[in-house]
């Protein structure tokens, strides 16, 4: 198939960057959206233009490094899966794509389709784990865990921390990022002794990132590439509602905003 | 060059216990001292950083990927081992070693592997306690599956995301010292070279990829969980960043080389589609455990799975299970891929390039039930689907043998030091555990084991005999391999030839696939070397490397790495003809036995083939470690 593509394309985090159209031919469906990038980049590179860049490594689905909002949608027109894993039978003959960056302040644009994402690190180092050191551990089938609650842990665990679910909302909410962590933390014995506090600094370092609010508008689950589930977010609310009754962490603020 | 493998006296199983209290401890007050590299940030990584930070060493911890989270790790699905013998099987830290090391066909050190299956079970719990939401049963505890190659259900897991999992756990503990400020986290910065002063490991330089800076980094150690080298292949199941360039700079700075021509190659991946593909998918061999590996007895090349549905019982050749009745479909990873192989040699392979086996889950569907299956394999049945167009539910899977994994690299000794002081390697980037093929759900409880529970101890012995000096990233060894970098990555720059980075990858790849992958010839071999030095002159002449250092610039990247596999290859070749034997994943075709299984050496070759870099266009000098058995009696390997 032939393919019409509207790229964005952008020099350095300083550049305002701007839409380029490139062409490729004879794609066959098999190909991978990302193998058709590489048959474009080879081109550029053969004409020494400067390739398209864009952040990728397993090609499988589970890096999370790939991210793209392709013609509106994050990971593009597939539901439940990432940019790795799309192909181009998902698309006819013919057709313009248009390939951008997630669009969000907290992701400041590096180069073409790359954003820098550290902000997620960020939120994790706040608290986004169990406080125990390396050794000195109970035997692991000490705590029996009801396999409901375990899968239930695993569901919100599988978050591949790709960032779809801020490109997708129209806030650039990082809700259930955050909610995937501490909803598999707070559901687990082991995570549960630290769960308020944990949902308060989590919360509170996404705040100052620069995310926005949660308007419950579910967009963030829809494009999950791993469906993680809205009832994460009321989880965190929980959590949070909860620690800002009881905790002294950080002082309460005159309105509770950052679950809000 | 000092070369002691340095395994402590004593039995086996009290080697470690004795050996824990005999090596030097930092006191505490001291530790903070130190400052410690840690290159890669995947499972063995990651949990080394964590678990040095923790004890209170200032670690620097590197990765290139743009999170510590996205290591390659993060791919592995199937599983993790260890001797709990919760099962109540007959499983135990004895039988989890001597698995590991007939699994490795006798070419791994017995005091390693016995070490690696005692701290296994320690792994499990420090996951647990992490949060790994880990698979369990109704009851309420921790559920086992069985897993390639083993005869007891010891392997722990999380859905098909095991990997995912136990590294998020990893990068969990990580990110609490970083947050502690006790590591110090550079990501997007790539390592490019080994700095030694007076012979020991003080330093790295590193290249920021965002804005190409290249930088000296000092420390009194320095740790390599660089990964493996598959990606030589340039097509594998590894991830599309991942490199030799960190061990072979060392490599080069003077640490051996161990074993480079063990390369594992995995039976069930995603058959190669077409000439543009950039990687190979694996579909975890757990499904091994349900699904049945079949061809047509007769050739009928092209037949697609959805007529396969046609073909009738006794028209199928189900040639694992035929062949080895006691292990069947479940028989180690080298055997299973040069079955697969064979089978397709014959004419016997399907789908369109014939180069692919059938395996089928009608039977187990119909045995467990549908619900069943989907909760054991759902995801890879999805991925399955999502890749191939086809419903694996309804037609059986097409697989094909990728490499994915390397038993090779730096040789280390018990402590896990390379033969250069003060430079350690822990995980795949080690040759230390798999002898010549890996086990399934080994890797990780080895890259955890190594970070963990191993290096935090031995780490203390090479720190406690050094001062407390920090060389300055000013001294000449620095300034001189930072000078080299820049001109290796000007020479690339200006070039300005007429092939890609990638042509050239994609080229050197298939003379490694054909030559020195599933089964090798010393006739194909020669040819292979020849052919690598022909390329590596043209890509240093007539690559074409677009854009600048001083921007995120990933055809540089690429180009870099590149570079290192083509000297890479030449050593794996050289290390191929030079094993006159076939032991797991190393098959030479002079050396099989009546019924075409690997045919070892052991008067010959029972050794660790150490190789010493003699400089550019030399060839390597050869040490040899003679691996010493105490306690398993060298058999032939039998799956039968």
């Amino acid at each position: 198939m032939d393919l019409t593509l509207k790229i964005w394309r952008q020099k350095d985090s300083q550049d305002r960057g701007g839409f380029q159209t490139h062409k490729v031919s004879d794609i066959t469906p098999d190909t991978s959206f990302l193998e058709m990038l590489d048959i474009l980049n080879d081109q550029l590179e053969k004409k020494n233009e400067d390739p398209v860049h864009f952040d990728h490594d397993c090609r499988e689905g589970i890096c999370g490094a790939c991210s793209m909002y392709i013609n509106g949608r994050p990971h593009g027109p597939q539901q439940g899966i990432t940019t790795c894993q799309l192909h181009m039978r998902s698309f006819k003959d013919g057709d313009t794509i248009t390939i951008e960056p997630w669009r969000a302040q907290p992701f400041p644009v590096i180069k073409d389709l790359i954003v820098d994402r550290t902000s997620f690190d960020r939120i994790i180092q706040a608290g986004g784990y169990i406080s125990v050191g390396t050794g000195g551990v109970p035997d692991a089938n000490e705590i029996p865990i009801p396999a409901r609650v375990s899968n239930e842990a695993m569901d919100a665990a599988a978050c591949i921390g790709c960032g779809a679910c801020v490109a997708a909302c129209k806030n650039a909410s990082a809700m259930l990022f955050v909610a995937a962590k501490v909803s598999h933390l707070a559901l687990l014995p082991q995570g549960n002794v630290e769960a308020q506090e944990r949902a308060e600094k989590m919360v509170e370092q996404m705040d100052e990132e620069g995310f926005g609010s949660c308007t419950n508008t579910g967009a963030c689950s829809a494009e999950c590439p791993k469906g993680i589930s809205l009832e994460h977010i009321a989880r965190l609310n929980r959590e949070y509602y909860f620690a800002k009754q009881s905790s002294d962490n950080i002082p309460a603020e005159d309105e509770v905003h950052g679950a809000g | 060059m000092s070369f002691d493998a340095k395994i402590p006296d004593g039995p086996l199983d009290e080697k470690w216990n004795h050996h824990k209290f005999n090596i030097k401890l930092v006191n505490p007050a001291n530790k903070r001292k130190y400052d410690v590299i840690v290159v890669g940030t995947g499972l063995a990584g990651a949990s080394a950083a964590a678990s040095l930070a923790e004890l209170g060493y200032n670690v620097k911890s590197f990765c290139f990927q743009d999170s510590p989270r996205r290591a390659h790790s993060i791919a592995a699905q199937g599983g993790i081992n260890a001797a709990k013998n919760y099962q109540n099987d007959g499983d135990s830290v004895y039988r989890l070693f001597y698995d590991t090391i007939k699994g490795g066909d006798y070419r791994s050190r017995e005091a390693n592997v016995y070490r690696l299956a005692e701290v296994s079970a320690n792994i499990i719990d420090q996951c647990v306690a992490q949060g790994v939401p880990f698979a369990r049963e109704y009851g309420g505890l921790l559920a086992n599956r069985s897993f390639g190659g083993a005869q007891v259900s010891r392997t722990f897991y999380a859905r098909g995301q095991t990997g995912q999992q136990l590294l998020l756990g990893a990068y969990s503990a990580l990110s609490r010292q970083i947050a502690a400020g006790k590591v110090q986290m550079f990501t997007r910065t790539e390592m490019l070279d080994l700095v030694t002063v007076d012979g020991q490991a003080r330093g790295i330089i590193t290249r920021n990829l965002i804005t190409g800076e290249v930088e000296s980094h000092s420390g009194h150690a320095v740790i390599l969980a660089s990964g493996g080298y598959g990606n030589v292949f340039f097509l594998s199941t590894n991830a599309m960043g991942s490199n030799v360039t960190a061990a072979w700079r060392a490599h080069r700075k003077g640490a051996f080389f161990a074993n480079p021509c063990f390369t594992q190659i995995h039976p069930t991946c995603i058959p190669v589609s077409g000439d543009h593909q950039s990687k190979l998918t694996l579909m975890s061999e757990s499904l091994r455990n349900d699904g049945r590996v079949w061809v047509p007895k007769k050739a009928n090349k092209g037949l697609t799975a959805s007529e396969a549905i046609n073909v009738s019982e006794e028209d199928r050749d189900y040639y694992l299970e035929r062949r080895y009745p006691a292990f069947g479909n479940l028989v180690p990873r080298d055997v299973a891929s040069r079955n697969a192989k064979y089978v397709c040699d014959e004419g016997r392979g399907v789908g369109p390039s014939g180069l692919a086996v059938f395996l089928d889950f009608a039977d187990a569907i119909k045995r467990d039930g549908k619900e069943t299956i989907s909760s054991k394999y759902g995801n890879l049945f999805d991925m399955y689907k999502q890749i191939t167009g086809d419903n694996p539910y309804e037609v059986p899977m097409m697989i094909y043998p990728a490499v994915h994994y390397t038993m090779g690299g730096l040789w280390v000794d018990y402590n896990l030091m390379t033969n250069v002081p003060g430079l350690y390697a822990l995980g795949e980037c080690n040759f230390s555990d798999h002898g010549a093929n890996r086990l399934g759900a080994s890797a990780l409880m080895q890259g955890l084991a190594d970070g963990y529970f191993v290096i935090p101890y031995t780490i203390g012995d090479y720190l406690a005999k050094i001062p407390y000096d920090k060389v300055s990233t000013d001294h000449e060894e620095f300034k001189k391999a930072e000078a080299q970098i820049r001109s290796n990555i000007d020479k690339l720059l200006h070039s300005k030839g007429s092939r890609t980075v990638d042509d050239f990858h994609r080229a050197l790849g298939k003379i490694m696939w054909d030559k020195c992958g599933m089964s090798r010839t010393a006739e194909g071999l020669k040819e292979a070397k020849k052919e690598i030095q022909v390329l590596r002159k043209e890509y240093w002449d007539d690559v074409n490397v677009v854009g600048v250092n001083e921007e995120l610039n990933m055809t540089l990247e690429k180009a870099l790495r590149v570079g290192d596999f083509f000297e890479l290859a030449e050593l794996m070749v050289d290390d191929a003809l030079n094993r006159n034997e076939s032991c797991g994943g190393h098959f030479r075709e002079e050396y099989q036995t009546e019924e075409g299984e690997a045919k070892r050496d052991d008067k010959n070759f029972t050794y660790g083939a150490c190789w010493e870099y003699s400089g550019p266009d030399t060839d390597e000098k050869l040490h040899k470690e003679d691996l010493i058995f105490e306690n398993v009696k060298l058999t032939q390997r039998s799956y039968k």
